[in-house]
């Protein structure tokens, strides 16, 4: 099936992220025969240095440089996209808050199919896409196939696919006065940076990060006291800043904060990939959770399951014996 | 403010090992524990937040069966006035596009000002409420973490990477998808779910609502689940096994060895 083939490329500061050699090779994965076309929006110097940057790895670079595009907004995004698609196109899009925001409404606007939050491809059979998903925060995957006739979004998790080496002379073709006069119901303001907490949690070695699977917030003095007898920081899943039971400066994921430690130590943890996306430079993990099936199990190299409340004291106590 | 918010039941993944069972047509669902999707309940939450401050009301509406009543009612026990129910053998097997087109049909029912979906469910693909607000033609904005309302237009934060909040101006009526952790939702007691037990919650199905039975389902869905599986994976963990003791003693040797004993 020869396709249009489609990949917005998310930038920041004059460099595009690193999603974009992913979202090409999910591009060649999907449909070898074509030749992906990168779309490139923003404003200024920096928009043209990522148009530039893209070249080495895309054929062809869509540039679209406008004011408003300064700061991505999905609701201007997407029409301009439903304007200067070709129908039948299948967009690549990263699985990223930018993904989210924009994907859904596209593949209506564009009469799509919507395959979100793919982790690899099957391969096209006629006119249906096959792909694979995750389903119940990563517990199991399923087989899904689009109707892709009338083209498809397809958004791709982050990591999915390993980046595609430069390779391509791309050229890059100005169509910016396609992009004018936009405007939306939605309108940018600022982005506020995250806090930062009483610890930097980046910047330790040896971490013991607890989740929901503590139960309840009175048993997190048994984390504190096992953290305590290690030497080791605290951090933390998402629910447990949910709770409000620790600040959001301790929460490692792609919402959170990027660690790269040594050691690992995961308790109670799902180990959903949000989660894991924000786990670098291949520590050593340790993960215990009561749920056998959780997938920490897959990313850690040491397992146990069991009850947290039974474990970490008898934990903590040897290790207090053992210093 | 008249608020719609779409809630889903779902297994409660925290709570369930999840299997896949019937060589891939479906999930084990012996003994399964269902609740109310965690980002619905957010979503809730915050639309009567909002009411509380600004007056008006909130209506809960959810697809399903006769089970889905009791997710309906307990969600309407937070505090809000009304609860829809949308049932039709005819809506199975619909994909996110019929989902989010059968919502509409009732989201038309009445002049919301604003509708509220959790930012993503059981399938995680975070697409009805971004569909929904396509087919209305309303603004979308999806992962919000807060919401302020300023007159005709509403202040929201879209949680982004790294923790950190993007801040817009949206104008009403329009949808929004609720990310967890933008409030804490109140607990619900018995005497709650007893004070809206009575409250009775209208039944629309396909007609009722007005949608093209060619629209919704299994046969109109562009995007299928062909089977669950169980990824063939790499060999996983070491698992520890042995009385609470014997695992402490090997796990701290192995902290020990690694350099996790600062």
């Amino acid at each position: 099936m020869a396709a249009n083939v489609f990949a917005l490329i998310a930038h920041a500061a004059g460099k595009a992220d690193d999603s974009a050699l992913e979202l090409l090779s999910a591009a060649k994965s999907l449909f070898p025969e074509a030749a992906p076309t990168a779309l490139v929006l923003g404003s200024g110097p920096g928009l043209k240095a990522v148009a530039q940057e893209v070249a080495a790895s895309f054929p062809e670079v869509w540039s679209f440089d406008q004011e408003t595009l300064a700061y991505p907004n999905a609701e201007l995004i997407r029409p301009l996209l439903v304007k200067v698609l070709p129908a039948g196109s299948i967009v690549i899009l990263p699985h990223s808050t930018l993904g989210i925001d924009l994907g859904p409404g596209l593949s209506v606007k564009l009469g799509a199919a919507y395959l979100p939050d793919v982790v690899g491809f099957d391969g096209v059979e006629g006119t249906q896409l096959k792909v694979v998903r995750q389903e119940f925060a990563g517990q199991v995957s399923a087989h899904v196939q689009g109707d892709v006739s009338k083209g498809a979004v397809v958004t791709v998790r982050s990591g999915a696919f390993a980046p595609a080496s430069p390779s391509a002379v791309g050229t890059v073709i100005d169509k910016s006065p396609e992009a004018a006069g936009l405007s939306a119901r939605r309108r940018f303001v600022e982005v506020v940076q995250a806090e930062a907490g009483d610890v930097d949690i980046t910047r330790e070695e040896v971490l013991v990060a607890v989740g929901r699977g503590i139960g309840e917030q009175d048993n997190l003095s048994l984390v504190d006291d096992l953290a305590e007898a290690m030497g080791a920081t605290v951090c933390c899943s998402r629910p447990i800043v949910d709770a409000k039971w620790l600040e959001k400066g301790r929460q490692v994921g792609t919402s959170g904060q990027t660690v790269k430690p040594k050691i690992y130590l995961a308790l109670g943890i799902s180990g959903a990939f949000q989660h894991l996306g924000g786990l670098k430079g291949s520590p050593f993990i340790v993960a215990v959770n009561k749920n056998p099936k959780a997938p920490i199990f897959q990313a850690a190299q040491v397992g146990v399951v069991a009850d947290l409340v039974e474990l970490l004291p008898e934990l903590t106590e040897q290790i207090q014996k053992a210093r | 403010m008249e608020i719609l918010v779409c809630v889903k039941r779902v297994p409660d993944s925290a709570e369930n090992e999840i299997s896949v069972a019937s060589g891939g047509a479906d999930i084990s669902r012996e003994d399964l524990v269902y609740a109310v999707n965690e980002w619905d309940n957010y979503a809730v939450e915050e639309a009567i937040q909002i009411v509380e401050r600004e007056g008006g009301s909130v209506t809960v509406v959810a697809l399903g069966d006769s089970d889905t009543e009791e997710v309906v009612r307990r969600e309407m026990a937070m505090g809000a006035e009304a609860g829809l129910m949308l049932v039709d053998d005819a809506f199975a097997g619909s994909d996110g596009l019929g989902v989010a087109t059968i919502l509409k049909a009732a989201a038309e029912k009445k002049s919301y000002d604003l509708i509220l979906t959790g930012a993503q469910a059981d399938d995680g693909a975070a697409q009805v409420g971004g569909m929904l607000a396509a087919l209305l033609d309303r603004p979308y904005a999806s992962l919000v973490n807060k919401v302020e309302v300023n007159g005709p237009t509403l202040r929201i934060g879209r949680e982004i990477e790294g923790g950190s909040q993007e801040l817009s101006d949206i104008d009403l009526p329009c949808v929004l998808s609720i990310q967890t952790g933008i409030n804490e939702p109140r607990y619900v007691g018995l005497r709650g779910i007893r004070k809206v037990a009575s409250v009775e919650i209208p039944v629309l199905d396909g007609a009722a609502l007005g949608v093209d039975a060619a629209a919704v389902g299994q046969a109109a869905a562009k995007v299928r689940r062909v089977d669950y599986f169980v990824p063939a994976v790499g060999a996983g963990a070491d698992m520890l096994t042995g009385s609470t003791k014997e695992v402490a003693a090997q796990l701290v040797d192995l902290l020990k060895a690694k350099g996790g004993l600062n």
